[in-house]
């Protein structure tokens, strides 16, 4: 039986989609059978950012509206074969996605996967809603920065309140992924710090991916990073946050900047 | 000259602090504003209302029903304004 991981910030342009792929891409690295779904219809990236985007036939609303069978719009990675995609349509109303349709798609999906991860569209819309609704855990990413905190906050609301889970009663676990974090800048008081940004957020962290060249090499090519350059700094921060969703201990480091900075957040993520 | 460099030299003041103090005072108001869940705290002051008001006569506006999400515990927090001598009318009621 799948977890349903919903992948989400609110703000645009954090790193969405591609920790959606990065994530999805380490999970599977570590054996895991993967699904990751795109919910930005009319805006969808991930089928590019994992190099599928010439491989699209059938999409999400497809499938939905009965027109496809899920097996003929999943998209098998032509790396990972644990790794499939469900494109979002680039063409159709976004009201064609409803809330049971998306249930009956995620609840077929349950049996075959290990994890469906399901990349959110920014804002607070239909889609961004559809894509936590069903969720049992949320990744908020979330850069160092004012407007991403507060939407971070706005969402980590709405995971609380929107979600099945959530009317049930029963808690989301989530988890906060910090993207495009320069420690350089941080030490210098220049940007908000790690410590700022969990005291605001009161959500335990999830790993810590740094600013790096390697992320925009690696959506260049259309590879995740953790394949495409996996001794990078980012690829390593992916790859230890996947284990963490597995259940494992690993010690929070910003990769590349292992000089004693985070030996203070050691043990953070317990609490 | 030397302490024309030694002006150019001064590093930026740091930023992150106000941007933190920020966040925070804009959060616990939005917070607050918005309600993490907004139906809970609606059905919880109509409640608090209407037993209150069986026994005193207050304005309904006095009465402020909040929630504040911390790192370990939330805490709710119930204000009910009582109008003057109330108490006397509680003791001509026993």
């Amino acid at each position: 039986m799948a977890k349903v991981l919903v992948v989400t910030s609110g703000k645009g342009g954090v790193g969405k989609t591609t920790s959606t792929a990065s994530i999805g891409a380490a999970l599977a690295q570590n054996g895991q059978k993967v699904a990751v779904i795109d919910f930005d219809v009319g805006l969808r990236n991930l089928d590019l950012v994992l190099g599928a985007e010439r491989r699209v036939v059938f999409d999400l609303i497809n499938v939905v509206q009965g027109v496809a069978k899920l097996p003929q719009a999943l998209i098998r990675d032509k790396r990972l074969e644990n790794l499939w995609l469900l494109p979002a349509s680039q063409t159709r109303d976004k009201d064609a996605l409803t809330e049971e349709g998306v249930g009956r798609v995620i609840t077929e999906m349950r049996n075959n996967f290990d994890w469906i991860l399901c990349d959110s569209p920014a804002g607070i819309e239909r889609g961004a809603m559809l894509s936590m609704r069903f969720a049992d855990e949320a990744v908020i990413v979330t850069n160092p920065e004012v407007s991403s905190v507060r939407d971070s906050d706005r969402i980590i609301g709405m995971l609380d309140s929107k979600t099945v889970k959530a009317e049930k009663g029963e808690p989301v676990e989530k988890h906060i992924l910090i993207t495009r974090f320069d420690s350089a800048r941080a030490a210098r008081g220049e940007m908000l710090s790690i410590e700022d940004v969990l005291e605001i957020l009161a959500i335990p962290l999830l790993g810590i991916i740094p600013e790096s060249q390697d992320v925009l090499r690696a959506s260049n090519v259309g590879s995740p990073v953790t394949l495409n350059s996996p001794a990078s700094a980012p690829a390593r921060a992916y790859s230890d946050a996947s284990k963490r969703l597995l259940g494992q201990t690993i010690p929070m480091t910003v990769p590349s900047e292992r000089k004693g900075l985070m030996s203070l957040l050691r043990g953070r993520r317990a609490a | 000259m030397s302490l024309f460099r030694f002006f150019a030299s001064r590093p930026a003041p740091a930023t992150a602090p106000v941007a933190r103090e920020r966040l925070q005072i804009l959060l616990a108001h939005e917070r607050s504003e918005l309600g993490k869940q907004p139906d809970l705290l609606l059905q919880l002051r109509e409640e608090i209302l209407a037993v209150v008001s069986r026994h005193v006569a207050l304005d309904p506006d006095k009465v402020i029903v909040k929630m504040e999400r911390g790192k370990h515990v939330s805490t709710l927090e119930v204000d009910v304004e009582l109008p003057n001598g109330f108490e006397r009318k509680l003791a001509v009621a026993s």
